[in-house]
């Protein structure tokens, strides 16, 4: 069999959850079984191709048209080793699925095209997470639109996160590090762009971060960048190139053609009402219904320090 | 066989002329030879986006187009492959082509609605490529709900033209349904019914059992987006997942209209080129026939991490495992027929050797797709993407590939290339390895599917991947030069080149109208090499 050591490193993810542990040790014995199916139908295609060669056109070929052992064994056989397979992986799904009592609960929320995340204190955070080493950890997840789905490598795990109900997850982190969390269901132009970072710390870190607010005596503007680079940075750039949405440098102040022929000039109010109703004015060349509103997600100071943000962008 | 009243130099290609003679025609083989024009057109344009999409992933970041762009190609790519490409490569081009002669029948049992067939493929293409001037379509070739609600407009018109070829994927497979009960050569009995005929009837079940709920799932769809009426958007009280077990529950047996024909057609290579009789032919038969009895409740594999019960995700584990026996059965059946046989290798037997290699990989890896526990890592990661394209590819394009060449002769009486031939297989062979083998691995190591943009270290391996899909793109090239040239240039066939044993070797070729001047009768079975 091989050690699951041996998969991980170049060719798997890091390890770390002990489930991703079991699972890759399946995913070993899985591997090592289709090897040897495969070595013995491949092989004895290519020697029989070999040795049966035509000689000439008059061979004569034996008639055979079946055997009733032969036929049963790779028939059972096959059976055993898929019931095999299906009851180990039965046994590794229960434990992927099956969350401790005890569990510290995060609330997630997917969005096109960021995940954010809620604490019971009350302390939130965008595009990344911190949870404690060794700590159960359940995440309970719902969409705001579309069907997204949060994924873990290295954690072994994944879960469809749908609008209009709640679905779960859970592991148990027992190395710190930092994990990449990525989207894993088509949700659209940055369903690639939709990622997330799980920061696995000490205990004492975490209750620093969670204690802590994330904007305590900061500027207005930086403000505004954290909001940037948490929740905007997947459409907007700070050039003035476009890409999704349009790109931030020099937009304010700027006079814009709405769609409907109008003007508009780029001002705090426009700013505004473009994050919380975007649909409201959309300026021309842009597609309509791509951006999400963040009404309800962004607090007063954040919206105040994104437009500050977008000023200093000149 | 030919009597004095016929004239020999008369068959079906040049027995009427003009371009109407060929729209209008009923003739079975004019009808298989419009299928494989269409097909091939298909398999070109779609062909052509995979090529595009390579391109784009060859370096991370930014090359030749945008994420939206990127998502409306794919969507493409998948859109015509499946639907335009591989649901009917076999069946209706290949199938109908040979199925009557292979049974010793004149035609189908109805020749106007297997026109009707081809239409209703043709108009539903017209219909789904005119969404690229609706903004085009970037649901994925899956249009999961709510994404495809809330999308561009193309969309709407790409389901409606999916709508409609699903209706020529029904009556062709009702065609044959009644075609092999009624029109059967006298002496032709199930038990001596090729194999290649097996496997179509199969498929013909899934085809008119399955399709239905294609459409039913894609006018629901339809409904919600025009009316507004709430039945997979929770915004209007409806279930998403619920589009998804509906989708599944088509598109799983429809996988196995995809692969059933394919494996019928490496039946008949496998016998002929090794001029042995087959080995386990009523286990190969009835196996065709499990496999598309039990495919209708795989389904829910699909939606493993979906928020399906846990108890529905283990029982369809289970159920997928049962379809692995019988597809081990074909595998096995196919390697013994070798056994002492007298093997020429022609181009048509490497295509079925080729099969066998690339299948072999796609069913374990499938096995490994279905044990749940395994999947929760793997589900939406390029190993998917892999483990589909070795049984979509490796397997299905490799048998029409392969049946293409084989049959060639019986179609155009004229011999392919044999040189160039071989040079096809080997880059196709060679190319798809190397395209598709890493993404295994690109999914083991966590890469999503479907993503526009990646992580650096998934480079070196998106590199080989894009390296290896030129090369089969550069394959299918020499393919199409071989054919074309084939057609103008080769050789003259005579009625049997390959020493088959079925009937359609038993006419000349190209065959006359209405295929046999005698009726042909059966004294046994289809593979009698003694």
């Amino acid at each position: 069999m091989l050690s699951s050591a041996s998969t991980s490193s170049r060719f798997m993810p890091p390890q770390a959850t002990e489930v991703a542990q079991n699972v890759d040790t399946l995913y070993g014995f899985l591997l090592v079984i289709s090897l040897i199916s495969c070595v013995l139908v491949i092989g004895g295609l290519i020697y029989f191709a070999v040795k049966y060669r035509r000689h000439t056109e008059n061979d004569k070929t034996p008639y055979i048209s079946h055997n009733a052992t032969l036929e049963f064994l790779w028939s059972f056989i096959p059976f055993l080793l898929f019931m095999a397979s299906f009851v180990w992986g039965w046994i590794v799904y229960h434990q992927l699925r099956t969350a401790p009592t005890d569990a510290l609960e995060v609330m997630v929320r997917g969005q096109k095209w960021n995940w954010t995340f809620a604490y019971k204190n009350g302390r939130t955070s965008a595009s990344e997470m911190f949870v404690p080493v060794g700590q159960n950890v359940r995440l309970i997840m719902g969409s705001s639109d579309v069907i997204h789905s949060f994924y873990i490598p290295a954690f072994r795990t994944k879960q469809d996160v749908v609008p209009g109900r709640y679905t779960s997850l859970w592991f148990n982190a027992e190395k710190e590090g930092d994990y990449q969390v990525f989207c894993a269901e088509y949700c659209g132009d940055q369903h690639s762009g939709m990622q997330a970072k799980i920061h696995v710390v000490s205990r004492e870190k975490f209750e620093d971060w969670l204690g802590n607010d994330p904007y305590k005596d900061l500027p207005l503007v930086e403000v505004g960048r954290k909001v940037y680079t948490s929740r905007c940075v997947a459409c907007h750039t700070l050039t003035d190139q476009k890409a999704v949405g349009p790109g931030w440098k020099g937009v304010f102040g700027r006079k814009e053609k709405l769609e409907g022929g109008s003007d508009i000039t780029v001002d705090e109010n426009y700013v505004r009402e473009s994050i919380l109703d975007p649909n409201a004015k959309v300026v021309l060349g842009f597609p309509r219904g791509v951006m999400p509103t963040f009404a309800g997600q962004l607090s007063e100071q954040e919206i105040s320090g994104a437009i500050e943000f977008i000023k200093s962008l000149k | 066989m030919a009597t004095a009243t016929h004239d020999p130099n008369k068959n079906y290609i040049n027995e009427k002329s003009g371009i109407w003679s060929w729209l209008t025609t009923l003739d079975h083989k004019r009808i298989g030879i419009l299928y494989m024009i269409s097909v091939m057109s298909f398999f070109a344009i779609g062909g052509t986006f995979a090529m595009l999409l390579r391109w784009e992933l060859f370096s991370a970041g930014r090359n030749i187009m945008d994420a939206h762009q990127y998502n409306q190609v794919f969507t493409f790519h998948g859109a015509i492959m499946v639907f335009m490409v591989i649901i009917p490569g076999i069946p209706a081009f290949l199938g109908n082509f040979i199925l009557p002669l292979q049974i010793g029948a004149k035609d189908v049992a109805f020749p106007r609605v297997n026109l009707m067939s081809w239409y209703c493929l043709m108009i539903g293409a017209a219909i789904a490529f005119f969404s690229l001037f609706y903004n085009g379509v970037d649901t994925g070739w899956t249009f999961y709900t709510p994404y495809s609600i809330s999308t561009q407009n193309g969309t709407l018109l790409m389901v409606v033209g999916a709508f409609i070829i699903g209706f020529s994927s029904i009556l062709t497979g009702l065609n044959f349904i009644v075609t092999v009960h009624k029109l059967r050569a006298p002496g032709m009995s199930f038990w001596r019914l090729p194999l290649f005929i097996w496997a179509l009837y199969s498929t013909a079940l899934l085809q008119i059992l399955a399709t239905p709920v294609l459409a039913i799932t894609l006018l629901l769809l339809t409904a919600e987006r025009v009316l507004g009426i709430g039945i997979f958007d929770p915004k209007l009280g409806g279930d998403p997942v619920l589009f998804q077990h509906f989708f599944w529950f088509y598109s799983h047996p429809a996988v196995y209209i995809m692969i059933l024909p394919a494996m019928g057609v490496v039946s008949e290579l496998i016998a002929t080129f090794s001029h042995k009789t087959i080995f386990g032919y009523k286990a190969i038969a009835l196996s065709s026939v499990g496999i598309a009895a039990v495919s209708f409740f795989v389904w829910g594999h699909h939606l493993f991490v979906s928020g399906q019960s846990e108890v529905a995700g283990i029982l369809f584990s289970f159920i997928t495992m049962l379809v692995g026996v019988p597809t081990a059965i074909k595998v096995f059946n196919w390697v013994a027929t070798l056994y002492r046989g007298s093997m020429r290798f022609d181009s048509p037997l490497l295509f079925a050797l080729g099969f066998i290699f690339l299948f072999t990989i796609g069913g374990v890896t499938g096995i490994i797709l279905a044990v749940i526990g395994v999947d929760v890592h793997f589900h939406d990661t390029y190993f998917v993407v892999a483990h589909f394209h070795y049984v979509m590819v490796g397997g299905t394009l490799m048998a029409i590939m392969g049946g293409i060449y084989y049959w060639f002769p019986k179609m155009f009486g004229r011999m392919v290339n044999e040189f160039w031939a071989r040079i096809s297989f080997v880059l196709i062979f060679v190319g798809f390895n190397v395209t598709f083998f890493p993404q295994f691995i690109l999914g083991a190591m966590g890469m999503p599917r479907r993503y526009y943009d990646y992580l650096p270290e998934y480079q070196s391996l998106n590199r080989i991947s894009s390296v290896g899909a030129w090369t089969i793109g550069t394959g299918f090239l020499v393919g199409l030069f071989v054919i074309i040239h084939g057609m103008r240039k080769g050789v003259k066939a005579g009625p049997n080149p390959w020493g088959g044993k079925t009937l359609e070797w038993q006419t000349a070729s190209p065959p006359p109208h209405e295929n046999f001047h005698v009726q042909p009768v059966v004294t046994a079975g289809p593979y009698e090499y003694r």
